[in-house]
């Protein structure tokens, strides 16, 4: 019997490794600790019901478990065979208990190929990760293959690179498999910067070996004897993780010299990023690991033909290479059966936001945005209405209710007016403002932009300005207009991905939801409330018994009223401080779009 | 031969260690400090393509990166003080400014936002009286913003230390705190 308790991140922020160890507590009281093993694995994806635990053979799923509930766990469960009802996943539509993870909307429509062994093996044991097959292509390729078929298979597969740009990847490797030179290098790009995706850094912490594996596979593909893995100094445990990995497996022979007795040399070293968005473009990220700047360069050349150290280098994405071992094992054909006609395979989107089910999901190319909200998802929060999915991180933009029933690929996003990015899906509810979440990007941009050339750097400090004019309510109808304009000049003229998707949250949101720009600039309206200058503060008169509080506390004397009675607050005066609904213990005050009180609580 | 001085580092010499040589700097560091410092290029074999991972080293050591260091880690190195200052200010992880005792992030990634971590940015603002970047008087609490720990289910998340928040509301704030206080 095998009790498995994640330990990615999230979990782990949730007290999961006292949970692993209590557990194995009360096994030890119980003398069972040598037939009952506990595992922490990688993330399980269910990141919204964490911390969870997982007990096998029977496959019952326990969610948002807590470290009190070992011994129950271990009494009920692991000694009397009992299921531990009350942690049991409740379907929310049938309002049932669910026992596993297969019957689970979270998990139904999902296919699981890059995160094949998340949340199944212990990342910190290669052993267990042997026993998933994990190094066994490897060693195909080494024993069966040339450089020359390995690649052909891989551009068989139809595999396009995950990190945003889409780019096959068989045919990166063949370029820089020609290009000629003493040395070569592969790198793997972990530089996850998009806020709102996680997907690199749970396949860095629950199946490390995987990319291991691939960029070996890559090295002897493209004839590399080094890896390099670029990843965030903000994810200390996917590091500590690749650590054990990386010397776990060359103390197996199956990396370092003379791999598996058959002469290939391959050692991977771990460089560092520093927090800086654009080192996810690989020549910034290049000139970030030889200690420079992590400033871009205009291509070509490509870093296929001159990268790392003026030597031709190989950057894939950690999911584009956790897919490798599959594709090899399993064969082109498969691979390429699963998704659309242009993007083959599975994505693995960060779901996040508005919405029930936070967490990490693999579905196969071609699924809808409905079916990843709706069924997946399990529907937005709080029953409120869907207003919009933002994709691609801030080079992505926002989709709307009309695309709901898009097939997700690398093309039909582009047509939408989005991208795929790494895969960072936010989820946006009624209660979101389009102009301030535009300009929330927008913040983002001008923060990260490294600031090399004048469009990304000037342009988009502008675009900021005129957002936060926008939602000051002092915008002009004019300014939608600047704004467009901008946006196309700074997506033709400059020199990186990023600065050539950065206006993208500002185009996006201008399409889609123009209207909501138009009632800002025109109507002095934000129908969400959110941008406090274009609200109302207001007092519910059935709800104020006029205890006064308010008025006392207000610092311009905005609210009149008499003692017992209803108060009531002067907008004109009003500085939208929240000083008075800080004080008001009746939940009276209410911040909306119009200035009378539409509808009674 | 060893750069007696900033100007003759900027030149390019390059440094080259032995017990009896010295770091000769205007500087406010103590010789154990400058010998640490040493200590932590020496690891990384003096190689100017390591200094990213230098400059972690040096940052965990001392917790932050005033100029002092950026000149010493620039001699031993053979770089100019300027390319070690741009890269510092380049990269938002690391500081010039010493951190209070418990630093205190707070996430503003895309999931955190929406999720209302303004709201707990602005009431940690509002309870410890500092902006963003500041540290209090007392040099035990700092703020500062950081884009996604990757916890988004979680959000809204707040740091402190190492230690992982999740699910703030601006009540909550104060109970943090509290903890430390």
């Amino acid at each position: 019997m095998h009790i498995l308790v994640c330990g990615g991140t999230g979990c782990q922020s949730s007290d999961s490794a006292k949970i692993q160890s209590n557990l194995e507590k009360e096994l030890a009281l119980k003398r069972l600790q040598d037939d009952v093993q506990v595992i922490r694995t990688g993330c399980f994806g269910f990141c919204e019901k964490g911390p969870i635990v997982n007990v096998l053979p029977d496959n019952t799923f326990y969610v948002e478990v807590k470290p009190e509930d070992a011994k129950e766990i271990i009494d009920e469960h692991v000694i009397k065979g009992r299921r531990v009802e009350r942690l049991l996943y409740v379907d929310p539509e049938k309002e049932k208990h669910v026992e596993d993870s297969k019957h689970m909307g979270f998990y139904k429509k999902q296919l699981r190929i890059a995160l094949r062994n998340c949340g199944f093996i212990d990342p910190e044991n290669i052993e267990e990760a042997i026993a998933h097959d994990a190094y066994q292509a490897l060693g195909k390729v080494l024993a069966e293959y040339t450089p020359e078929e390995t690649i052909e298979v891989v551009k068989k597969s139809q595999l396009r690179g995950r990190g945003g740009g889409g780019f096959p990847a068989g045919l990166k490797w063949e370029i820089t498999r020609k290009s000629v030179s003493d040395k070569k290098y592969v790198v793997c790009n972990a530089d996850e910067g998009d806020p709102g995706a996680f997907m690199d850094r749970s396949i860095l912490e629950g199946d490390p070996h995987s990319v291991l594996e691939a960029m070996a596979i890559c090295g002897y593909c493209i004839g590399s004897d080094e890896g390099l893995i670029y990843i965030r100094a903000e994810y200390p445990l996917a590091i500590k993780r690749l650590k054990i990995a990386i010397e776990q497996a060359e103390s197996f022979g199956l990396l370092g010299e003379n791999i598996m007795g058959t002469g290939f040399n391959f050692k991977i070293r771990l460089r560092y990023g520093a927090g800086a968005f654009v080192c996810g473009e690989e020549t910034s990220l290049i000139h970030s690991m030889e200690g420079k700047r992590g400033e871009p360069t205009n291509k070509p050349p490509f870093p296929s033909v001159r990268g790392y150290l003026g030597k031709p280098t190989n950057v894939n994405n950690v999911e584009t290479f956790a897919n490798i071992p599959a594709i090899i094992l399993k064969g082109a054909e498969w691979f390429a059966s699963i998704g659309t006609e242009n993007s083959k395979g599975t994505k693995v989107f960060a779901l996040a936001g508005k919405i029930n089910n936070v967490g990490l999901i693999e579905v196969p190319m071609g699924i809808t945005l409905r079916e990843i909200i709706y069924e997946i998802g399990g529907g937005i929060k709080g029953g409120k209405k869907f207003k919009a999915i933002q994709t691609g991180g801030p080079s992505g933009g926002c989709l709307t209710e009309k695309h709901l029933d898009t097939p997700i690929d690398y093309d039909n996003l582009l047509k939408a007016g989005s991208m795929m990015g790494s895969g960072g899906m936010i989820v946006m509810d009624e209660d979101d403002c389009m102009v301030s979440v535009a300009k929330f990007y927008m913040d983002f941009i001008v923060e990260e932009s490294c600031g090399k050339c004048a469009p990304c750097r000037i342009g988009n400090k502008r675009l900021y300005e005129i957002l936060d004019r926008i939602t000051q309510g002092k915008g002009t109808i004019e300014d939608l207009a600047k704004l467009r304009n901008l946006s196309s000049v700074i997506k033709d003229t400059s020199l990186c991905g990023l600065g050539q998707t950065s206006p993208n949250p500002v185009l996006s949101t201008l399409t889609n939801f123009e209207e909501e720009y138009i009632e800002h600039v025109v109507d002095k309206k934000c129908r969400s409330g959110q941008c406090k200058n274009l609200s109302y503060y207001v007092i519910d008169e059935e709800l104020c018994v006029g205890c006064g509080a308010c008025l006392r506390n207000c610092p311009v004397h905005a609210i009149t009223g008499e003692k017992r009675q209803a108060h009531h607050i002067n907008t004109d005066l009003c500085i939208r401080c929240d000083a008075c609904i800080a004080k008001c213990s009746f939940d009276a005050i209410r911040i909306q779009s119009e200035p009378k009180i539409l509808a009674h609580k | 031969m060893i750069p007696k001085t900033l100007t003759e580092a900027k030149e390019g010499v390059k440094y080259t260690p032995s017990e009896k040589d010295k770091v000769e700097v205007k500087h406010k560091l103590s010789d154990d400090k400058i010998q640490k410092i040493r200590e932590i290029c020496e690891s990384y074999n003096n190689d100017q393509g390591e200094i990213i991972n230098i400059l972690h080293e040096t940052q965990s050591t001392f917790g932050y990166l005033p100029a002092e260091v950026q000149e010493v880690i620039a001699c031993v190195l053979g770089v100019s003080a300027a390319h070690v200052y741009g890269i510092v200010t380049f990269y938002s992880f690391f500081t010039m400014k010493p951190k209070g005792e418990h630093p205190i992030s707070v996430c503003m990634g895309t999931a955190c936002y929406v999720r209302g971590a303004e709201k707990v940015l602005d009431e940690l603002k509002k309870e410890l009286k500092i902006g963003v970047g500041e540290t209090t008087p007392d040099k035990k609490f700092s703020i500062s913003c950081l884009r996604c720990v990757g916890a988004c289910g979680l959000a809204p998340v707040v740091m402190v230390g190492e230690k992982v928040y999740g699910r703030v509301s601006p009540d909550g704030v104060k109970k943090i705190l509290d903890e430390y206080k």
